[in-house]
C-alpha cells in the first residue's frame, strides 16, 4: 500500500517544484501581460479595468510598423554579421590542436560570467569622445577632433554583435566538432579540393549548427533594449526600447503589453521553426 | 595493354613515425597490376598506416611511394589515382545513394548525362537497384558497404584501397561479401589492396598476402605459401592455427632430421640443416596425431586435458610433460580418447614445417630441461598408475 502511495506521489514531488515555478513566474506574469493588453490606458500609470482593443488597433500604425521594421533589420544584420564572423571563428577553434582548444573555448565562454550590461558599459569607455579609441587616434595625430563613434547605429550593431557572438559560435562549433574526420578524408579521396570539400561536405553538414546559431542570435537581438539605450543613445527606436518606454515613460501599459505579446508570438514562431529543423537534423 | 606482371604500387624503404615511435619499419612492397593483395596483421601492426600512406592521408617519414612508377610524395589524396573504401563506410549523410556514388564524378566535371549513366551502372553492379534515393541512415550495414564500394569504384581508380571494409558486418554477411568483393575484383581487373586482421578472410580472397607484425612485413606470398610454408614463427602462429615447438637437431640422416624437444624426441623431413642447430617447428592441428601405443621415432608424451567440439572436427588439447599445450584436430570417427588419457603425439615427418632457425646454440639447456621433466613425468605417471 505504502509503495503504491509513494509511487503515485513520486511524479508530483518531482515535477511539482518546476510546475510551481512555471506557474508563479511564467504563466501568471504572461496572463497579466495578456490581460493588460486588452485593458484601457490610464494616463497616470497602471490601467483602467475597461476592456479595449485600442492597443492592438494602434499597433498597426505606420509608426509602430517602422519600429518593427528597424528592429528586424537590426536583428537580421546582427545575425548575418555574427554568422560571417562566427563561422570562421568556430572553425578555427574546432580545428585547433587539443592543447589549445580548451583555452579557446574558455575564452569564448568567459563573457557569460560577467553581466552583459557591465560589458556593454565597457564599450562605452572605449568608444566615447574621450574614450580609448579617440584618445589613441588623436595622440597618434591621425585625427584632430574626436570621432563620433558612440551613439550611432553602427555602435548599436557593434554592441549587438559583440554581445551575441558566443551564441552564434557555440552551436556552430559543436556541429563542426561532431563532423566525422573520415568524411573529410573521403571527400578528398574522391577528388574534392579544399573549397569543394567545404562547400559540398563541411557546410551542408554543419547547417543545423548554423541554423541553431542564427536563431539563438536573432531571437534575443529582437528584444535587447539596453544596448540600443547605452550605445545608440536611444536615437533609433527598437521594439525592446519601445516596450520599455511604454511602461516606464509613456505610461501606456496596454500598448507595451500588446507589443510584448507580438514579440512573444514572433519568437514562438521562430522557435517552432528551430525545433523543426532540429528534428530534421536527426534525419541527416 | 600492360601485362599482369607490371608493378602498379611500389613502396621503397617506407617508414612512419608517430611521436618518435616507428609504426612502419623499412617496408618494401611491390603490388602488381590487377592483383588482390592483402595486408594482414594484428591491430597496431602498421597495416592501416601503410594503406593511409598509399592513399595520401598520411605522409611517410622516410622512403618512397610510387604509383605507376611516379613518386607521389607531393600529391594530395585528391590528386592520386586511388580510391579508398573506409572502415566505417564514411558515406556523406546528407546525400542519398545516387549523390554519394556520383560524388567523385561531379568533382571530375564529368557531363551530367554520363554521370547518370555510370551511377545507374554502378548501382546495378552492387545490386542496390531501387535504393537510389535512400539516405545512408536508412540503410543496413551491408547496403552502406555496397554504396561505399560503388562510390570508390565509379572513379575507375588504378588501385582500390580497402580498410577492413567488412569488419562491422555479421559473420554470414561478411562471408557473402568476401566472395562478392573477390568476384567484383576479378570482373573489373582493378588492383585491390585490402587491409584485414582476419586471417581467414585474407586466405579466402587474396592473390597474395603480406603478413605484417610490429611494423615489419614478415612474409609475402600466395595464401598457399603463407599457410603451408610460413617463413617465421609469427606468420605460422597468426595465419591459421598452429603448434609451435622449440627444438634442436640431434642427428641428420639425408633429408631426415632427428630432433629433440623439451617433451621428447621426433623426426621430420627437411633438407639443409646441420646437427645441433636450433629450430622452431610448426605443426598444424590437422597434421598432429595421437596414439596410445608408442610410435617409432616419436617419444613426445602428453595427457589429454580437454575436448572442444567445433562442428566437423573435435579439437583435442594435449598437455605435454613440459606444460606446453598442443591442439590436435580429430574427426568424430576416430578412436575415442578420454580426458586424462596419456598419449603419444606424432606426425607425418613431411607435414612439419621449420619456421625459424635460431642462431644461438642453447640446445644443452633444452636437453637438461627435457631430462628433468621427463623424470618428473615418469614419477607422476607411475604414481597415478599405482593408485589405479
Amino acid at each position: 500500500m505504502r509503495n503504491r502511495l509513494r509511487s503515485s506521489m513520486a511524479p508530483i514531488t518531482m515535477i511539482g517544484p518546476t510546475t510551481l515555478w512555471l506557474i508563479l513566474f511564467l504563466m501568471i506574469p504572461l496572463a497579466l501581460v495578456i490581460g493588460i493588453s486588452f485593458l484601457t490606458r490610464n494616463g497616470f500609470g497602471g490601467v483602467l479595468m475597461i476592456p479595449s482593443i485600442d492597443a492592438y488597433k494602434e499597433l498597426v500604425s505606420t509608426e509602430y510598423l517602422k519600429v518593427f521594421a528597424s528592429s528586424f533589420q537590426l536583428a537580421f544584420l546582427t545575425t548575418i554579421i555574427c554568422l560571417v564572423v562566427g563561422y570562421p571563428f568556430a572553425y578555427i577553434i574546432a580545428n585547433s590542436s587539443e592543447r589549445v582548444k580548451p583555452f579557446l573555448v574558455l575564452l569564448l565562454m568567459l563573457p557569460f560570467w560577467i553581466n552583459s550590461m557591465i560589458r556593454i558599459y565597457g564599450w562605452n569607455t572605449i568608444l566615447r569622445s574621450s574614450g580609448m579609441v579617440n584618445n589613441a587616434l588623436i595622440s597618434l595625430g591621425i585625427i584632430k577632433f574626436p570621432l563620433e563613434l558612440l551613439y550611432t547605429d553602427g555602435a548599436v550593431l557593434l554592441g549587438m554583435v559583440y554581445d551575441l557572438l558566443p551564441f552564434t559560435v557555440l552551436p556552430i562549433y559543436t556541429s563542426i566538432e561532431k563532423l566525422d574526420p573520415s568524411l573529410l578524408e573521403a571527400a578528398s579521396d574522391l577528388g574534392a579540393g579544399k573549397v569543394h570539400k567545404f562547400v559540398r561536405v563541411i557546410l551542408p553538414l554543419t547547417m543545423p549548427g548554423v541554423f541553431a546559431g542564427s536563431i539563438q542570435t536573432f531571437i534575443p537581438s529582437l528584444g535587447l533594449f539596453y544596448i540600443a539605450d547605452m550605445m545608440g543613445g536611444a536615437k533609433t527606436m527598437y521594439i525592446g526600447n519601445l516596450i520599455k518606454n511604454q511602461f516606464m515613460s509613456a505610461r501606456n501599459w496596454p500598448m507595451g503589453a500588446a507589443l510584448a505579446i507580438v514579440l512573444i508570438a514572433v519568437t514562438l514562431v521562430l522557435m517552432k521553426l528551430y525545433t523543426r529543423v532540429g528534428s530534421l537534423d536527426d534525419m541527416v | 595493354m600492360s601485362n599482369n606482371k607490371d608493378v602498379i604500387v611500389r613502396l621503397i624503404d617506407v617508414e612512419k613515425e608517430f611521436d618518435g615511435v616507428k609504426v612502419v619499419k623499412k617496408l618494401n612492397l611491390e603490388v602488381r597490376e590487377g592483383e588482390f593483395l592483402t595486408l594482414l596483421g594484428p591491430s597496431g601492426c602498421g597495416k592501416t598506416t601503410t594503406l593511409r600512406m598509399i592513399a595520401g592521408f598520411s605522409h611517410a617519414t622516410s622512403g618512397e611511394i610510387e604509383l605507376e612508377g611516379k613518386n607521389v610524395a607531393d600529391l594530395k589524396p585528391n590528386e592520386r589515382d586511388v580510391n579508398t573504401v573506409f572502415q566505417n563506410y564514411a558515406l556523406f549523410p546528407h546525400m542519398n545513394v545516387e549523390d554519394n556514388i556520383a560524388f567523385g564524378l561531379v568533382e571530375k566535371r564529368v557531363p551530367k548525362a554520363e554521370i547518370k549513366e555510370r551511377v545507374a551502372e554502378m548501382i546495378k553492379l552492387v545490386q542496390l537497384e531501387g535504393m537510389e534515393k535512400r539516405k545512408p541512415a536508412q540503410m543496413s550495414g551491408g547496403q552502406k558497404q555496397r554504396v561505399a564500394i560503388a562510390r570508390a569504384l565509379i572513379n575507375r581508380p588504378k588501385v582500390l584501397l580497402l580498410d577492413e571494409p567488412l569488419g562491422a558486418l555479421d559473420l554470414k554477411l561478411r562471408k557473402q561479401m568476401q566472395l562478392e568483393l573477390k568476384h567484383l575484383q576479378q570482373k573489373l581487373g582493378i588492383t585491390f589492396i585490402y587491409v584485414t586482421h582476419d586471417q581467414e578472410e585474407a586466405l579466402t580472397m587474396s592473390d597474395r598476402i603480406a603478413v605484417m607484425n610490429d611494423g615489419v612485413m614478415e612474409q609475402i606470398g600466395t595464401p598457399d605459401e603463407v599457410y603451408n610454408h610460413p617463413k617465421t614463427k609469427f606468420v605460422a602462429s597468426f595465419v591459421g592455427e598452429s603448434n609451435i615447438l622449440e627444438s634442436y637437431v640431434e642427428a641428420v640422416r639425408g633429408d631426415l632430421l632427428r630432433i629433440s624437444l623439451e617433451a621428447g624426441k621426433a623426426v621430420l623431413h627437411a633438407p639443409g640443416f646441420k646437427k645441433e642447430e636450433m629450430i622452431y617447428i610448426c605443426v598444424r592441428p590437422e597434421n598432429l596425431q595421437l596414439s596410445q601405443t608408442p610410435i617409432e621415432h616419436f617419444s613426445i608424451r602428453g595427457r589429454i586435458i580437454e575436448h572442444i567440439f567445433a562442428g566437423s572436427v573435435i579439437k583435442t588439447v594435449v598437455e605435454l610433460i613440459n606444460g606446453q599445450r598442443l591442439r590436435v584436430a580429430r574427426h568424430p570417427g576416430e578412436e575415442e580418447l578420454e580426458v586424462g588419457t596419456y598419449v603419444y603425439v606424432f606426425w607425418n615427418p613431411k607435414k612439419a614445417i621449420i619456421v625459424h632457425t635460431v642462431e644461438e646454440q642453447i640446445y644443452n639447456i633444452i636437453e637438461q630441461n627435457s631430462n628433468r621433466m621427463y623424470k618428473e613425468f615418469v614419477e607422476k605417471y607411475s604414481a597415478t598408475t599405482e593408485e589405479v
